[in-house]
């Protein structure tokens, strides 16, 4: 595979390759000295058409520890603002030399369509509301140590549920086709009005009851829900979504023992999720951001580790 | 000019010889013994086709496209006509205007340009455009559209279908209501846009704009022209409508005939159009509704765009492709080599019919003495691979790039002059 450009290019190998590969990385980052020598001389583009802040940190931090030289350009706004296209855009960094670009865009399909411009490899690091493969590894990296923790091993009939704004959100089209390699059981939860269309055919459970699920989720990921939404008409007042899809107080405590607490963040306490959850024992949200790191790791050196640049 | 075209067979199969002299079709008879002959044996000569929907972009995006090259492009497909739409900078919207581009037409076409008034000033929906005074200009303006946007607010659609009765306009619109599938809309609402995560564009946003207006037609006893027909819904509606007497007419582009959703899951902007490619079940029912006549005509909807306009995200490229160049090969491909429709058919709806709706003289005529010579030669089992770099158009968003199809366009004449010849 010369580009990650959304899970659904990945094969069930692949993935579990990627996160084997990721708990070697995690152990550097418990080192003092944290630098791998396997990406030195090459060089990495992270652009960012679109503000984050976790996603572009932990993406030069994975490349910098593998010593590859990293560059961070904002292009917010700049290029079509500026009349350049993104074509243009992109084939001048190319033309620099560059090795890698990771790319964050807002509009679906803009990692593939560079793709298809560049001679450089490319990283979907998320594009409008399409897919953001790097955050469902780091996810599943996560879920699967948290079951070992818990003594058993591997997705296989584990519940997972999503909740929120799945319409808008292209973690949980990464999500879903991952688990859909991985075993995971994926239940996604959300107002009618917040399903994507045609949701019934991924291979997974559909509700709008919450409260049906929590019982029964070994994992439950919670996803940003936008103010803007509720403007957009999709539900009446945060007040009634936090009642139908927050995860409460109340909610935490029907969760069954040693359910995990997901949130790909940044959150919105008090909307998606309480502070209780998001601060409980069993919430895995620095989880998720520390194997950010790794699985990243993980991904760059597949793309860009061995002499071909290809990841077997 | 004149010319001799020998053994061509006509789209009721009789075969015969037809003779240009001075721009009109004369009694091969009276042909004299040392003129330049064609062969025509094994071809077809149909009526020159005629386009109610096309954009010439000129004046405003000459980068894009120009009368010259836009009607060049007319001839290579067989037109003899086209509509120039009037989503122009500056917008068609004054006699002025539409003069301007009529006598482009007349001094660089390589067909003949009839002219489409705006419905609204400047296309912005909110007040009527000088309709009566571009229907009297030298432009002769008889249809109005403010295609590309669609005039939304009810009450302002029955007032232009009422106003235009005057002077026998009629107003074609662009069915897409503005709430339902808003500016980023561009993808069929669909399992593809769910998985590639692009805006939706649901069928109902445009069927429940054919709905309104053929009740608004019904209420002012005035005509509509439904462009760019997409969906199932909008043919039952249309069906219905005319079952009832409604005066509404309806056209089909070659690409929501033969290209479908799918295709955009590359992201590859050349298949972003407006409404966008719908799924196999939409296209067989417009297929179907052409050929019983539901859907009256084909339009092509020829939208050049300059490579930058297109070399953006998928929902930022601007939306339209080129159609004018493979019109009737998609038709054919489509229509007559699967038995959907015979050759009288395919002249009605690509000729005679769009001739008729655009009031234009001398255009979709038969092929009889006295008539005007406008004609195009086909050979109806040519087939090629369409090479977007060869085309006539100043663009290259042409959606058949790479495929096979057929190649039927031999030679064009227009006003007796050979507009086109392979």
């Amino acid at each position: 595979m010369r580009h990650l450009l959304g899970c659904a290019d990945l094969s069930a190998t692949d993935a579990i390759a990627i996160l084997d590969l990721a708990e070697e990385m995690q152990q550097v980052q418990s080192r003092p000295v944290k630098k791998l020598p396997a990406l030195r001389g090459r060089t990495i583009v992270n652009i960012f058409f679109e503000d984050s802040t976790r996603t572009r940190t932990s993406f030069e931090i994975a490349g910098k520890w593998l010593s590859a030289d990293t560059i961070n350009v904002s292009a917010k706004g700049s290029s079509v603002s500026k009349g350049e296209s993104l074509r243009d855009t992109m084939l001048t960094l190319d033309a620099m030399g560059v090795d890698c670009f990771v790319i964050r865009h807002p509009s679906s399909g803009a990692a593939a369509q560079v793709a298809s411009w560049v001679r450089a490899q490319v990283v979907n690091a998320g594009d409008g509301q399409h897919e953001h493969p790097t955050q469902a590894l780091l996810d599943a990296y996560t879920m699967r140590q948290h079951f070992r923790s818990l003594g058993n091993d591997g997705f296989a009939g584990k519940k997972i549920a999503i909740v929120g704004d799945l319409l808008h959100s292209r973690v949980v089209r990464s999500n879903v086709l991952l688990q859909n390699l991985l075993g995971g059981e994926v239940v996604l939860v959300a107002p009618p009005t917040l399903l994507p269309t045609g949701v019934e055919n991924w291979g997974c459970q559909v509700t709008s009851d919450f409260d049906s699920v929590l019982p029964e989720a070994d994992i439950v990921m919670m996803l940003r829900v936008q103010r803007e939404r509720m403007a957009g008409g999709y539900f009446p007042t945060e007040r009634e979504y936090t009642a139908g899809y927050g995860l409460t107080e109340e909610r935490l405590r029907e969760l069954k023992p040693g359910a995990g607490i997901c949130h790909p963040g940044p959150m919105n306490r008090g909307v998606e999720i309480s502070s209780a959850a998001a601060d409980a024992a069993n919430s895995l949200v620095l989880d998720q951001v520390a194997s950010g790191v790794a699985v990243r790791m993980s991904v760059l050196y597949h793309l860009l580790g061995s002499d071909e640049g290809a990841m077997r | 000019m004149s010319l001799l075209i020998n053994g061509a067979r006509l789209a009721d199969g009789k075969v015969t010889d037809l003779y240009l002299s001075d721009g009109v079709l004369a009694d091969p008879a009276s042909a004299p013994a040392g003129v330049e002959r064609f062969d025509a044996d094994g071809l077809l000569a149909l009526p020159g086709l005629v386009d109610l929907h096309t954009h010439l972009r000129q004046p405003g995006r000459e980068d894009a496209e120009t009368v010259d090259s836009g009607t060049d492009a007319a001839a290579r497909g067989g037109f003899t006509c086209v509509h120039a739409m009037a989503n122009t900078t500056p917008v068609t919207d004054t006699a002025e205007a539409a003069e301007y581009v009529q006598a482009l037409g007349e001094r660089e076409g390589h067909c003949q340009v009839q002219v489409v008034g705006a419905v609204t000033k400047g296309l912005a929906g909110e007040e009527l455009a000088e309709l009566g005074m571009m229907a009297d200009s030298k432009a002769k303006v008889r249809v109005f559209s403010d295609d590309g946007r669609c005039v939304s607010d009810s009450l302002l659609m029955r007032r232009a279908l009422t106003y235009v009765k005057s002077f026998n306009g009629i107003v074609a619109q662009h069915s897409q209501d503005p709430r339902l599938a808003g500016p980023t809309a561009c993808c069929h609402e669909s399992e593809w846009s769910g998985r590639l995560g692009l805006p939706g564009w649901p069928s109902q946003a445009e069927s429940v704009i054919v709905a309104r207006d053929v009740e608004l037609a019904a209420l002012t006893d005035s005509r509509v022209h439904v462009c760019h027909v997409s969906t199932a819904e909008s043919v039952e509606i249309i069906r219905w409508a005319k079952k009832r007497g409604v005066k509404v007419t309806a056209e089909a582009t070659p690409h929501h005939l033969l290209l479908d959703t799918p295709l955009v899951a590359s992201y590859d902007t050349t298949f972003k159009v407006n409404p966008p490619l719908r799924t196999s079940e939409h296209l067989e029912a417009v297929r179907e509704a052409l050929a019983d006549g539901t859907i009256d005509i084909v339009g092509t909807d020829h939208a050049p765009h300059a490579r930058q306009d297109k070399d953006h995200p998928f929902d930022i490229a601007l939306p339209g492709m080129l159609g004018l160049e493979q019109a009737l090969a998609v038709v054919i491909e489509v229509m007559i080599n699967t038995g959907r429709m015979d050759w009288p058919t395919l002249v009605q709806r690509m000729s005679s019919t769009p001739a008729t709706l655009g009031q234009v003289p001398g255009q979709g005529r038969p092929l009889a003495i006295g008539e005007p010579a406008n004609l195009v030669l086909v050979d109806p089992t040519a087939r090629a691979t369409v090479d977007a770099t060869a085309s006539k158009s100043r663009s290259r968003n042409n959606p058949y790039h790479g495929r096979d199809l057929p190649d039927p366009v031999v030679a064009t004449y227009w006003r007796g002059r050979k507009t086109y010849s392979r």
